[in-house]
């Protein structure tokens, strides 16, 4: 496929990164709260309002809880809106998630991955986005800067789809991509502008009896996210898996949509599943840890060994199907969770694909690797021993420990 | 045994502020007044918020407890409460105490606990890069703004009188006397007591810098600097309510020194009440042991682990038939 449009190779970390894409996606409203390792974002797009680059209101709260609070009122009136955070700062915000995705604001926030104290700790896992798995947002995990880029672009599109209307968040590995500059390539101001479009809203009833777009105007006054007891409560709740389920073709038009201007897709924008095909042995990971696996796949392939990757890149909502088929002829799956979920079995990938291949005919043999916690490094040849272990699995014919931890001293 | 301001270091700790940071003065002020009261590290417990400044319950030696961003003050509170016995002191950033955690200031002064605060004034989030923090006045412009600073300051001694402190005061962090003595004051103070302690950056608040408050920028007709800073104490200013007839007209004096600002900054105590009850006197008015058996004090279980709780009376009220 060729580009249709010319595009500049910029030398970006994904916090900038990150800042730039909203730069050119002509947004209304950033409200946000400084902290590490996310700052940079924030800092980068004050620059932008400073030097009149942008046409964006520019809120500094005092703390992220406004941050989100001030977005959510944004987006109930139709403004585009952004913010980023990390870690505590998305601990914070937890209440507010909930209110966000309840009412219905497709509000786009970048999280720059990181710990969660105690102890303190400013390095990167995916301890802070997994906590608010189910707080009803959209979640994307990026590889490398270039897909940071692409990925918060696209996350206006996916928010904002009609169908969907629900908030997202892109998350980018703490400092292995937030403060790693890389070469990214972006797209024309225009040529963005052109594919994030302008806020689009599903005409609803309002109390009034008149037809009106879904948003705060008082010409057409509506109620949003009221109270809503045992009576209606749940229908709510129902409505909104049903904007999760239509999130899953919604993020695969877009991702191929996007591929058409850029030259750049990845997998079917839920999952990217690498030299998968006619692999017996397949690792799943999440984020930036995707690169290094790939390198040690393309060298086991050589050697002659059938491994394979996915790349899981939309978590929620979790592409079940996509799973399923991409895995269930795989002999043995190591499932790579850079997060604990303490008192469970495994890590939360593990739990769901374990969970999605129970209804497989031939369940493949899978095993769970918890690395990199609070940024610990986990060396290539750590990784690697993964894909032994699988061969070791697949020859005895069953699983003997299937929680492990890589990297740890115990 | 007496103690001398070095026996309250951490050698073993770098102290990893930026050269000039008024940080350390703060530490050494904090050493040098637990010294002087005669204090011993077991004694004290010092609780940080999250910013550079938190980083003092790290370099000083006694009970340390580095919190959370902003939530400073609910620590400090419960540790206070479960075990008066000790000397609490928590401390944190301005962005910390009045951005973020600014309910919890509030809310600590309802309750008077016999405790002190003390708040790094440096107007900038130091930690994160020197963002405006809510001390930064309007139309200021630190190194880290692209614009003058759009919102206005928080008056933090007048946020503090009004919200219940019964003891506010503001120092310098170069002025290590002066501030060791007013901590001094702080913790000898019966209820709750609040220190805005001004603390140049010198990395990212380039306006309210050591040489501004210095007067360096504004010399008499002999070339000497006129220094921004005077001290209350030295003007006859008297804080202390000595009688409730007083406190109205005694806090409206203070509130009246708080809004000094620019060319002349008053340091020194503003208010000072220690009529109000303190929550624990407030506590031992409920529970008359409360001084003796504090809930630290108090055993959760016998030798083999069984509540030492009596619930059996308590069970008998619930039976039906
Ligand atoms: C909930 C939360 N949000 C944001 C942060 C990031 N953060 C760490 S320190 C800080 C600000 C520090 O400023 P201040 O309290 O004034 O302390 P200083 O560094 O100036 O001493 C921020 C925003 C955090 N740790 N937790
Ligand atoms: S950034 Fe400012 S407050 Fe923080 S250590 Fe450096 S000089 Fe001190
Ligand atoms: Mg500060």
């Amino acid at each position: 496929m060729k580009s249709v449009v010319k595009q500049e190779r910029m030398a970006l970390s994904g916090d900038e990164a990150v800042a730039y894409a909203v730069k050119q996606s002509d947004v209304d409203v950033v409200a946000a709260y400084p902290i590490t390792p996310q700052t940079i974002i924030v800092e980068r797009f004050s620059e932008y309002v400073a030097n009149g680059e942008v046409q964006t209101e520019y809120i500094c709260t005092e703390s992220e809880h406004s941050a989100l609070a001030a977005c959510l009122a944004a987006s109930v009136t139709g403004a585009r809106t952004f913010t980023a955070s990390a870690s505590a700062g998305l601990a914070l915000m937890h209440e507010m998630l909930f209110v966000t995705s309840g009412c219905r604001a497709p509000v786009v926030m970048a999280i720059a991955n990181r710990a969660l104290s105690a102890p303190l700790n400013i390095h990167g896992d995916h301890s802070d986005s997994m906590a608010q798995r189910d707080s009803g947002w959209i979640q994307l995990y990026a590889e490398n800067a270039q897909e940071v880029y692409d990925s918060i672009i696209q996350a206006f599109r996916i928010a904002e789809d009609v169908d969907v209307l629900l908030p997202i968040m892109v998350g980018l590995d703490g400092f292995t991509l937030s403060h790693t500059l890389e070469n990214v390539d972006t797209l024309p101001d225009d040529a963005v502008k052109q594919f994030v479009g302008s806020r689009k809203f599903p005409n609803v009833l309002t109390h009034e009896g008149k037809k009106a777009p879904f948003k705060l105007d008082p010409e057409t006054p509506m109620t949003m996210g009221p109270i809503a007891l045992p009576n209606y409560y749940f229908e709510f709740k129902r409505q909104q898996e049903e904007a999760m389920k239509n999130a899953l073709s919604v993020i695969q038009k877009v991702n191929s949509e996007y591929a058409k201007i850029s030259d750049r897709s990845y997998g079917n924008g839920l999952i990217e599943p690498y030299r998968l095909d006619d692999a017996e042995i397949a690792a799943v990971c999440l984020g930036s840890t995707a690169g290094t696996m790939k390198t040690i796949v393309d060298a086991l392939r050589e050697k002659g060994v059938k491994a394979g990757l996915l790349r899981l890149r939309t978590f929620r909502p979790l592409p079940i199907e996509d799973l399923r088929s991409a895995l269930c002829n795989v002999k043995a799956v190591a499932v790579m969770d850079r997060c604990m979920s303490f008192g469970g079995h495994g890590g939360p990938v593990f739990h769901e694909i374990r969970n999605v291949l129970y209804d497989a005919d031939v369940r493949p043999y899978v095993v769970n690797y918890i690395y990199g916690l609070g940024g610990r490094d986990t060396s290539p040849l750590e990784l690697r021993s993964i894909y032994s272990d699988l061969q070791r699995i697949v020859a005895a014919k069953r699983v003997e420990k299937p929680i492990q931890y890589l990297g740890l001293r115990e | 045994m007496v103690l001398k301001p070095s026996d309250f270091r951490v050698p073993e700790v770098y102290a990893d502020w930026c050269p000039g940071c008024g940080d350390f003065g703060i530490m050494n002020a904090l050493q040098m007044a637990f010294a002087e009261l005669g204090l011993e590290p077991h004694q004290i417990v010092l609780v940080s918020g999250i910013g550079c400044s938190g980083k003092e319950a790290h370099n000083v030696k006694c009970y340390g407890v580095h919190t959370l961003h902003g939530r400073t003050l609910p620590f400090a509170m419960g540790i206070k409460v479960a075990n008066p016995n000790l000397e609490v002191l928590a401390i944190g950033g301005d962005g910390d105490g009045l951005g973020i955690g600014a309910g919890h200031f509030v809310n600590a002064g309802r309750r008077n606990l016999d405790m002190t605060y003390i708040i790094h004034n440096n107007g900038v989030y130091g930690l994160t890069k020197g963002q405006a923090s809510p001390t930064l006045r309007l139309g200021v412009q630190t190194k880290s703004l692209p614009k003058p600073n759009i919102n206005e300051a928080i008056n933090s001694i007048g946020l503090a009188i009004i919200s219940g402190f019964t003891f506010a005061a503001r120092s310098y962090a170069y002025d290590v006397r002066h501030l060791k003595d007013t901590i001094k004051q702080a913790i000898q103070h019966k209820g709750l007591a609040f220190i805005d302690c001004l603390q140049p950056c010198p990395t990212y608040n380039n306006v309210t810098t050591k040489e501004w408050y210095a007067g360096e920028d504004r010399k008499d007709a002999s070339g000497k600097p006129q220094p921004r800073l005077y001290k209350l104490e030295e003007t006859g200013f008297d804080p202390v309510v000595h009688d409730w007839a007083e406190d109205f007209q005694k806090k409206m004096a203070a509130l009246d020194k708080a809004r000094e600002w620019g060319d002349r900054i008053p340091i020194g105590v503003f208010y000072k009440n220690e009529l109000e009850p303190t929550f624990q006197d407030r506590l031992t008015s409920r529970i008359p042991f409360y001084m003796q058996r504090p809930p630290a004090k108090q055993k959760l279980c016998d030798e083999n682990g069984f509540s030492t709780v009596d619930l059996s009376e308590f069970m008998k009220e619930l039976k039906t038939s």
